[in-house]
């Protein structure tokens, strides 16, 4: 409510923060890339990992009618799919991955594959176990086989986190450096000094301001695992909605202080991708961070990003409770509270 | 009358560059005060330090009879200021950019006086990338004006104006100081110090090498080399800083 000791003003802080958010919705890229930046990676992974089901093994049998029989056994085993192919065309399709193995009718046949390729080496046993069993070979046994297929277990499920979790990370790194370095440049952080402004409130502002995106945010890549790939949800939402909170906040407090001092787009770019590189490669976004030898393991724990995919990953997935993930969130709290006193130290504000 | 503003034998140095070299001046409440110089001379670098932006080197500088070092946060409730080169954020609206400048203040006048002091009620809802340079200047002296300051500090208010711009300007300064406001106010324009200024300082190389009302310099400079035509402050200008108005 306006304030009429204030002129019909609200309070600084409430006038700082709506300032922000009207400056940033009145900014189409900048909505974009907030807000698309999360659409994009989930439309990607829809199509890297277009659904559940298994692939087929593709064989090709060479030697024309002479392959017939071995090419109608394959077709027969399951999951198999069977091309009838060229010897000339052969050595291309393998190359080229139109097949995983190919078999030629010799006496015995004969496999021709790339051990080296993932494909391939399933393929050999598939290919082998169908076509000596439809010469005769009798089992000594058939195991009792109980498949799995645990929502949550897959990569994909392990994937989405990571990519939230970068989506904080650039967003609020991004979202406050750039606005800070912007009223910089515009002198407009030099005239709000000269005011009686308090200069806390201009830097709570912009942390306040962010946190007011992260519905909408969070909630798309989310949504999208649910529906998409069937991602479960396993933990509360109001576990889910503290990290997300810290994290952010984390981030903002970093970009803050990434623009503490740099004058120019320029020299905020370095520092931003400067202090990204290291999380995007050792935060654990795309593969467990675990695999980091133990020597900088220290280091990768203390990073933001991975405190931040860590403590996401074992509220959505494990259903983890807040006091399971209490050490993640000691460090983003850390995050928050040096990044945002030093920069309030050291704040270039001329 | 009681001072508004002192300062004595400020000293601000960059380097091996000595941007302020022994400046002194006092202003007294109610007055409009001229600081006039080539680009250069050390106006904005005084003015800074005078708005508390700045620390001297050397020197002493009084404030309504208060300093920076322990009065810091009074002083910037009572004083108004307007820097060269601020651009207000574009894509705010002119009653947005007020409501966030007037936030800041604890009393002063609301947003609809202010809008209307400057003259910008049809401009209201309007971004400021939209608006003109004069309409601009105009937006950034009314955020200046907030929080209803006793004293106005205002660097090159009117530099690239058209006339009709500068007129308006000089309009509401006019009235600020007709309310019983003070103003200390860079420029390099002389009429603008002519018309505005009851005293003005000439300052040059960081120090002020002339102070008077405008027509004491006149009077004691300019006349005597002045046979055909009437002296002007600008000859006085002139004849002091031996360059050109523009000149770097």
């Amino acid at each position: 409510m306006s304030d009429s000791r204030r002129g019909g003003a609200h309070h600084p802080l409430a006038e700082l923060t709506l300032a922000r958010l009207r400056e940033f919705m009145r900014e189409p890229e900048a909505v974009f890339w907030t807000f698309g930046y999360p659409v994009i990676m989930s439309l990607a992974l829809a199509f890297a990992f277009p659904s559940a089901e298994l692939q087929p093994v593709l064989v090709g049998v060479t030697g024309g009618d002479a392959g017939a029989a071995i090419r109608q056994t394959l077709a027969a085993a399951p999951g198999v799919t069977v091309r009838d192919v060229a010897a000339a065309d052969a050595l291309r399709m393998l190359r080229e991955g139109e097949v995983h193995i190919l078999v030629e009718p010799t006496d015995p046949p004969s496999y021709r594959f790339d051990k080296a390729r993932d494909e391939s080496r399933p393929a050999r046993l598939v290919v082998d176990n169908a076509l000596k069993g439809a010469a005769g070979r009798a089992d000594p046994w058939t195991a009792t086989e109980l498949p799995v297929d645990v929502p949550g277990s897959r990569y994909i499920d392990w994937l989405i986190p990571g990519i939230i979790g970068t989506g904080l990370m650039a967003n609020g790194m991004w979202g406050v450096g750039f606005s800070i370095v912007q009223a910089r440049m515009r002198k407009v952080l030099k005239r709000m000094v000269a005011s009686p402004m308090r200069r806390y409130q201009y830097l709570a502002a912009q942390l306040l301001a962010r946190m007011t995106f992260l519905g909408p945010e969070v909630a798309f890549p989310l949504v999208f695992g649910v529906l998409a790939f069937g991602m479960p949800i396993n933990g509360s939402i109001a576990s889910m909605a503290v990290v997300v909170l810290l994290a952010a906040l984390a981030f903002s407090a970093l970009g803050l202080l990434f623009g503490t001092r740099a004058r120019t787009f320029e020299g905020i770019s370095g520092l931003m991708n400067i202090g990204m590189l290291p999380m995007w490669i050792l935060s654990g976004v795309f593969f467990s961070a675990s695999n980091f030898p133990d020597a900088i393991q220290p280091l990768v724990q203390a990073l933001p990003l991975t405190a931040t995919n860590d403590a996401l990953r074992a509220v959505i997935l494990e259903g983890s409770p807040l006091p399971a993930i209490r050490d993640e969130l000691a460090i983003l709290l850390a995050w928050i509270v040096i990044p945002f006193a030093v920069s309030l130290k050291i704040f270039r504000w001329q | 009358m009681s001072l508004a503003l002192r300062c004595e034998a400020l000293e601000k140095r960059y380097g091996a560059v000595v941007a302020v070299d022994g400046l002194s001046l006092s202003v007294e409440r109610g007055e409009c005060f001229g600081l006039l110089g080539p680009n250069g001379a050390g106006k904005t670098t005084t003015i800074e330090i005078l708005e508390g932006l700045l620390a001297p080197d050397t020197g002493d500088v009084e404030v309504l009879g208060l300093r920076w070092k322990t009065h810091g946060g009074e002083l910037r409730e009572r004083l108004g200021v307007q820097l060269q080169e601020t651009q207000l954020t574009d894509k705010l609206t002119v009653e947005e950019t007020l409501r966030v400048f007037r936030s800041f203040y604890r009393q002063g006048h609301t947003i609809e006086a202010l809008i209307q002091l400057v003259g910008l009620e049809a401009k209201r809802t309007s971004w400021v990338a939209k608006l003109s340079g004069g309409q601009k200047q105009r937006l950034s002296i009314a955020c200046a004006l907030a929080g209803d300051p006793d004293l106005l500090f205002l660097d090159e208010p009117t530099t690239g104006l058209d006339p009709q711009s500068r007129r308006q300007l000089w309009d509401i300064l006019t009235r600020f100081k007709a309310a019983g406001g003070t103003i200390l106010l860079t420029t390099h324009y002389m009429d603008e110090a002519e018309a505005l200024c009851d005293r003005v300082a000439i300052v040059d190389h960081g120090k002020v090498i002339a102070a008077g009302t405008p027509a004491e310099l006149i009077a004691n400079l300019a006349a005597p080399k002045m046979v055909v035509r009437e002296g002007t402050l600008e000859d006085v200008f002139m004849a002091l800083t031996g360059r050109h108005l523009r000149d770097e």
